[in-house]
């Protein structure tokens, strides 16, 4: 029992923050319908500017506010020099140009920091608490679980209450209408881009420091595993990027503790597979797709 | 806009359409033409096996193997409008069947020619039975969705590897014992030389057999499931079907890939079949042209070339150890992203699409130079 | 244009045009044929490499193949070896079998190296095996603690370098028998032959029923937390780690934050504690105490005559990077690699280089024997242990030599030899 109280609780902290990065390819999949393989590598190229940040000033936190403010600009950047030239016309185009994008980043970041492991700072301590002998979270843990609680809620907010998020909708829904009831299509796009990138620079700073350390590849994994929820939630459902995060974070948690870390894979793919059979949408899709 | 429609830009497909009502006046000697080609194709290949390099040849072998996968990945992608982002783990598949094979022969101490042809044809077989099944899923879904379960593959089949290492030997894997050139080549037959051969006429029926199906009322099908659903509903095709077939036949060439790979390398190992290798099969076929089977040997020569280019980059350039070790490796690869990059929005149609800009443009212009 | 006709001309001008690139850079130099040596000539001698220079494997060890080369710069600056200098090719495979397929078809068919030297990896270099026996390369000293490169009868012309998995396992857990006895064992291993060969080693000498926990991980999977966990609920006092340094970092900050503190005894692989304590930051005071296994001298140790002679080097040929491990490691294969091609003798054929590296009697930087015979190609044949104490990592106890059968672990009481004066190996 403990045991499962232990690999539950790992599992959650680690989901949080796929969930997190899966929301920010929600974001850009709503917005642009581009599956952005970038992501990962924007997001380290943030992390990057905020470790150089931090190392001159010694404050972590101006690292961190660095980063999200790096991963918005990279965002805007990427849609407004490379993004918007590309023809959309083939859906395999812009994967291809992200793909091209996670090269030059990560040879770029390679040429600048070296290709070594660089230590990523925490800004709480990760040493669980302990409840009835049994290890629980540790104030780092909450401090992820807190953040991405707080972003997911803002971007609910804003996506539901506010007029910029009403326009964001309108614009991927329905670009033509909405140019012609005066909503800046090419803006909201950027924004999309700029706001995904940013909330995907959050989720590389939280995530970082419990893996190998930062590296041009440290997000590499992470991106497989964030699509994967992703997918499972519903690229189109935000809600189902946070569910299907935390499903995929557990699952690998009890993969790993009860049955073997090189099973992992076998068990996201059988995981994939059972969902995707029976909603072919993920989880949340909106609406079933019109069959005819 | 489904994700599945379209993967060729609207121009590179009016095209297609246009060629189609020529198509079937000439449709009786359609095999006839294609064994012309091929005939051509492999005394010229023969040839180039005499005038080059041992290494030449063996990289002229390994874009032939990488060839047979492009040429898969094209029909799926180009012509079905599937997305597969597993296509490494397919070669996977049958390189690893070829390997087991070959070593089964060897433990029982048969010998002979014909064993790899049958262990190259388990492969295929193999890679089939493999590819229904991820077909029949992938029938289902669409888009992002098919390209997540497909990424999924990719990173489970060399993770299988090490799982069950007492058959595939984990991270290590096997060694593919193969024979030498026969003697009745002389004693001294370059084995490189050897290598291309078999590899070019393995690579070159299988070519042979997709052209062909391409041409026929399947590649239509698969066409027109690309372009248009529904239509291709309305017209009776049967669309599941069609997508798993169109899987199927891709998945049999990436199988064969993947065992001529595992016969030229003589070795298969999980490493060489990561998620890398799915993701750059993808690249070389949208870079090559995804719209004809030409694009997919423009892919296969970019897969191999690659690496050999890169390393030459760097020759170039002396500097100070300090900067050389920053950047070796990794300018050769930020200059590849750029190229990419640049290509994808210069040039969407890929290299054969430009090429095929390039000779319209030409022919438009020479007769009216002449008349 | 007919279709067929424009693909048959596409195809035929691609072949064309590699033809014409093969026919330009296929400088037809010295064949085989007329009894000249592959990549020897009276001035020069190529030997080629494959590394991860980038990708994610390639921390730390892209600093290997530079090194190297700047001990050849240094013995060329000097006049290199029998009038000859050394030109050493770096490839970078990634860490992927694919390429190194490639690159080592490139170095021996198109460049003619004389010799492939520290190629790096398990999993890639077995690859390359067949290819570079039938082709009668030499392959000195691979970068890998594999056992498969100690086949003789199989692989004439490979030997290995780092002393093997299994007798590190040997080792470690023979100072865990006599100076830890009674403390419950656990292990944490990579999930292949690293891995398993030193879990092997570990039960050679501690029984097979010694081990009350024995876990694996995977290079794919980042979280250890749910392994780790494991040994705190089963109260292990000593663990031992057969792993990569990211992930000997990476328990040790798992465990720390799950207030588990056990005795540590980590594989030489991933017990370097500048790279270490890099990755670990703020939190590096987590190495106090761990106990790894070297047999190089430690780069820290300023007073090592070869530490000051390598650090030497570094300045000037290396463009003073960053003093490590590897760095030592590197020059260390250099040093080795001149030594044996003085004792190759000035007419150089790869069938002497074979017969010196067989012939064996190899002194240098490294403070375990060297075993080469012509029964055995593997590297160095024991090690001694290092524990990290006030932040530095220092050694500590006699060397170990020991087998990878059932032979027992002993000392190794020979003196450490001291570099020769101007740093380049002389004919002994």
């Amino acid at each position: 029992m403990d045991r499962f109280v232990f690999l539950t609780v790992d599992g959650l902290s680690r989901g949080a923050v796929y969930a997190a990065f899966a929301l920010a390819l929600v974001l850009i999949w709503r917005a642009a319908r581009v599956v952005n393989f970038a992501q990962g590598a924007m997001a380290v190229a943030a992390a990057y500017v905020a470790y150089s940040v931090s190392a001159a000033t010694g404050s972590y936190w101006l690292g961190f506010l660095v980063a999200i403010v790096a991963g918005l600009l990279l965002g805007a950047l990427v849609d407004r020099v490379v993004m918007r030239h590309v023809d959309h016309a083939s859906p395999l185009n812009p994967v291809i140009v992200a793909l091209g994008l996670v090269l030059v980043l990560q040879a770029v970041l390679g040429m600048v920091y070296g290709n070594e492991f660089r230590p990523a700072d925490v800004p709480f301590s990760r040493s669980a608490l302990t409840v009835g002998g049994v290890a629980v979270l540790s104030p780092y843990d909450l401090f992820v679980f807190a953040t991405i609680g707080v972003v997911v809620c803002a971007l609910a907010w804003m996506f539901a209450r506010t007029a910029v998020g009403l326009r964001m909708r309108a614009a991927a829904f329905a670009p033509e209408v909405s140019r012609l009831l005066g909503v800046n299509v090419g803006g909201m796009l950027t924004l999309g881009w700029a706001l995904a990138s940013g909330v995907g620079a959050l989720a590389a700073m939280l995530v970082i420091p419990t893996e190998l350390g930062l590296h041009p590849h440290a997000m590499d994994l992470v991106f497989v595993s964030a699509f994967t929820a992703a997918v499972v939630g519903g690229l189109d459902s935000p809600l189902g990027a946070v569910v299907g995060g935390l499903v995929v974070g557990l699952l690998l948690s009890y993969v790993s503790g009860y049955a073997g870390s090189d099973l992992t894979p076998l068990a996201v793919l059988v995981l994939l597979l059972a969902v995707l059979l029976v909603r072919p949408g993920g989880l949340f899709a909106p609406v079933a797709a019109r069959r005819v | 806009m489904s994700a599945t429609r379209a993967a060729l830009p609207p121009r590179q497909r009016a095209a297609e359409t246009g060629d189609r009502p020529l198509d079937r006046g000439r449709r009786g000697s359609t095999l006839l033409r294609h064994l012309a080609v091929l005939l051509v194709v492999g005394l010229v290949l023969v040839a180039v096996s005499y005038a080059v390099e041992p290494f030449r040849n063996f990289q002229l072998a390994t874009v032939a193997a990488y060839l047979c996968a492009t040429a898969g990945l094209t029909v799926l992608t180009g012509l079905n409008g599937q997305l597969s982002l597993g296509h490494g783990a397919l070669m996977a598949t049958g390189a690893y069947t070829v390997a087991l094979c070959q070593n089964a022969f060897a433990d029982r101490g048969l010998t002979g020619g014909w064993l790899l042809a049958l262990s190259l044809l388990a492969a295929v077989l193999g890679t089939v039975a493999v590819g229904a099944v991820v077909g029949v899923a992938a029938a289902r879904l669409r888009g992002p969705y098919l390209a997540g379960v497909t990424l999924a593959v990719a990173v489970v089949v060399p993770a299988l590897a090490v799982t069950f290492d007492g058959v595939f030997n984990g991270e290590q894997g096997l060694s593919v014992p193969v024979e030498p050139p026969p003697l009745a080549l002389g004693a001294y037959f370059p084995y490189e030389r050897w290598q291309l051969w078999l590899s070019g006429a393995a690579t070159l029926l299988a070519l042979l057999l997709v052209a062909n199906l391409v041409r026929s009322r399947y590649g239509r099908t698969f066409r027109a499931v690309r372009d248009d659903e529904v239509a291709a509903r309305l017209a009776g095709i049967h669309v599941a079907r069609t997508q798993v077939l169109a899987f199927v036949v891709s998945a049999a060439t990436a199988g064969l890939g993947g065992g001529l790979l595992a016969m030229l390398a003589q070795s298969v190992s999980p490493g060489a079949f990561s998620l890398t290798l799915s993701l750059f099969l993808l690249m070389a076929v949208v870079i090559g042209g995804l719209g004809r089977l030409a694009g997919a040997l423009w892919g296969a020569v970019l897969l191999v070339a690659l690496p050999d280019l890169t390393h030459s980059v760097t020759e170039l350039l002396t500097l100070s150890p300090a900067v050389a070790q920053r950047l070796e490796g990794n300018l050769p690869l930020a200059i590849f992203g750029v190229t990419l990059i640049v290509v994808m929005i210069a040039a969407p149609g890929g290299v054969q699409g430009l090429l095929s800009r390039l000779g319209r443009g030409l022919l438009a212009r020479w007769p009216a130079r002449r008349s | 244009m007919h279709r067929t006709a424009r693909r048959g001309l596409a195809i035929a001008s691609t072949i064309a045009l590699l033809v014409t690139a093969a026919g330009c850079s296929g400088d037809d130099g010295p064949t085989s044929g007329g009894g000249s040596v592959p990549g020897v000539t009276d001035t020069e001698i190529v030997v080629g490499t494959h590394m991860p220079l980038t990708g994610p494997a390639s921390a730390g060890y892209s600093k290997i193949a530079p090194a190297t080369k700047a001990y050849f710069d240094y013995v060329n600056a000097n006049g290199g070896v029998h009038g000859r200098k050394i030109t050493y090719k770096i490839m970078d495979d990634g860490y992927n079998p694919a390429n190194t397929q490639q690159v080592v078809r490139q170095l021996v068919l198109q460049d003619k190296v004389f010799a492939v030297l520290n190629g790096l990896g398990t999993p890639t270099h077995t690859g390359v095996l067949d290819f570079l026996k039938s082709n009668r390369v030499p392959d000195l000293f691979v970068a890998s603690g594999s056992r498969s490169w100690d086949q003789p009868d199989k692989y004439p012309g490979t030997f290995g370098f780092n002393p093997d998995y299994t007798i590190e396992g040997k080792i470690l857990a023979n100072y865990a028998k006599t100076n830890l006895a009674g403390r419950k064992v656990c292990f944490l291993g990579q999930d292949d032959d690293f891995g398993r060969d030193s879990l092997a080693g570990v039960e050679k000498v501690l029984g097979a029923g010694a081990v009350a926990v024995k876990q694996t991980y995977v290079t794919s999977n980042t979280n250890v937390a749910p392994q780790i966990g494991a040994f705190k609920a089963a109260g292990c006092q000593v663990v031992m780690l057969a792993t990569v340094p990211g992930f000997t970092a990476l328990s040790i900050g798992t465990a720390a934050r799950l207030g588990f503190k056990p005795q540590w005894l980590v594989s030489n692989v991933g017990a370097d504690h500048p790279t270490l304590a890099k990755q670990l930051g703020a939190a590096a005071p987590l190495l106090e105490g761990m106990v790894g296994t070297n047999y190089l001298p430690m780069q820290n140790d300023t007073a090592n005559p070869w530490i000051q002679l390598f650090t030497k080097i570094n300045k000037e040929h290396n463009g003073d990077a960053p003093f490590d491990g590897n760095t030592v490691y590197g020059m260390s294969v250099g040093y080795l690699f001149v030594q044996v091609l003085l004792a190759a003798g000035k007419d150089l054929t790869r069938e002497k280089v074979l017969d010196a590296v067989q012939k064996g009697g190899f002194t240098g930087p490294g403070l375990a024997p060297l075993r080469f015979s012509a029964d055995d190609h593997s590297g160095y044949g024991g090690q001694r242990l290092s524990k990290v104490s006030g932040g530095v990592q220092s050694y500590f106890g006699p060397t170990y030599e020991t087998d990878e059968g059932d032979g027992p672990v002993t000392e190794y009481t020979a003196a450490p030899v001291a570099p020769p004066a101007n740093g380049v190996p002389t004919v002994s």
